[in-house]
């Protein structure tokens, strides 16, 4: 499994630059531009960055999300749910930065390769901002009444989160 | 919305430092917050840029637009009520693919784009249409198979294998996915008769 884990990434560079080259586009200067458009990128979300990470430490820091984990761990202990990864579970749908910062909070106090590690490094990357997502959406062509998005959208996060405890301990 | 998120966080973390007498700890805080910011986004440049590179080779020799046509048969089943053939149905099929392969900022102008263009079909302006809500129900569980920005926090934090978690990534994402185009089947059969008016 870990193999194939390793695999992947290698397999796609492989793929891309073979048809590209297949295809007589000029990949280094292709790759330089898109280098080019990572640095902006990048750039583009430094505020956004600094913004959410003062704002998240100050409301972890406060000790709030521990104190609120500790009064709500037995609701998510019925559905299994371990307590350090409540805060990321209800800030993943809301806010993609603050979540990675959260993310970045776990892997750093409880290690990258523990489970509550890896279960946070798979909920970050397999699901996205769904409250952001349906209202940037909905809003940009006037849409006001969303009907059961919002519900399945949340649903579905709450899948993701419970898939992505079963299957990471199914796997390391 | 975001401007009470982000100012909430700060209203609720200072004055519960304040009843909790944990004033010192967020003083430092604030301070010393900034810089790590300036750390966070040293960790994911070179990998985004590195990502961002082999993408741009990948759309410039047509993969990306490749790739799109192929998944566009499979999503013309997901998406019944709009008419085969019709151009919202390629700008999905850019949009996931897009978002598969973590381009996220330049899959949401064709995810927009699609919206758009589902609107157009809409007979009731102000309400959703069942098209919409299966396409934000595929975007916001969004099969990825690269978390780049993952993969990057995952080195800086010393992880022995920081790939390793790809492949339970790639299956995990699509599973949910899969639950979530059946909750999202199963509300519009149960709520049929309430929007019996609209598609």
């Amino acid at each position: 499994m870990q193999l194939i884990s390793s695999l992947i990434i290698p397999t796609i560079v492989l793929v891309v630059i073979v048809h590209g080259l297949i295809n007589q586009v000029n990949i280094f200067d292709s790759f330089l531009k898109g280098v080019k458009e990572g640095l902006k990128m990048t750039l583009d979300i430094f505020p956004t960055i600094l913004a959410m990470i003062i704002s998240i430490n100050v409301l972890l820091k406060s000790n709030i999300i521990i104190d609120l984990t500790h009064v709500l761990s037995p609701v998510f202990k019925v559905i299994n749910i371990p307590s350090d990864i409540i805060p990321l579970a209800l800030m993943r749908p809301i806010s993609g930065s603050s979540s990675l910062i959260i993310m970045n909070n776990i892997l750093m106090t409880l290690g990258p390769d523990s489970y509550i590690g890896r279960v946070a490094s798979v909920i970050q990357g397999s699901t996205d901002t769904t409250i952001y997502i349906i209202g940037l959406y909905f809003s940009s062509v006037g849409i006001k009444k969303i009907k059961y998005a919002l519900s399945v959208g949340l649903l579905a996060d709450l899948s993701c989160v419970i898939i992505a405890l079963i299957m990471v301990s199914l796997f390391f | 919305m975001i401007n009470y998120i982000w100012g909430g966080f700060f209203i609720i973390g200072i004055i519960y430092s304040f009843i909790t007498g944990n004033t010192e700890g967020i003083n430092n805080e604030i301070l010393t917050s900034a810089s790590s910011s300036v750390n966070m986004i040293l960790q994911i440049l070179p990998i985004m840029c590195l990502w961002l590179g082999i993408m741009q080779i990948a759309s410039d020799s047509g993969l990306i637009k490749k790739l799109s046509r192929k998944i566009t048969p499979l999503i013309t089943k997901l998406f019944p009520n709009i008419p085969p053939e019709h151009e919202a149905l390629t700008l999905i099929s850019s949009n996931i693919i897009m978002n598969m392969l973590g381009l996220g900022n330049a899959a949401t102008p064709f995810g927009l784009k699609a919206m758009k263009s589902m609107q157009n079909l809409n007979k009731e302006k102000d309400t959703a249409t069942r098209s919409m809500i299966t396409f934000l129900v595929i975007n916001t569980a969004s099969v990825t198979i690269i978390p780049t920005t993952v993969i990057s926090f995952r080195i800086i934090a010393g992880s022995t294998n920081p790939t390793d978690i790809v492949l339970v990534s790639i299956i995990t994402s699509f599973l949910s996915c899969i639950v979530g185009l059946i909750l999202d089947r199963l509300f519009y059969f149960l709520r049929r008769k309430k929007y019996a008016t609209n598609l």
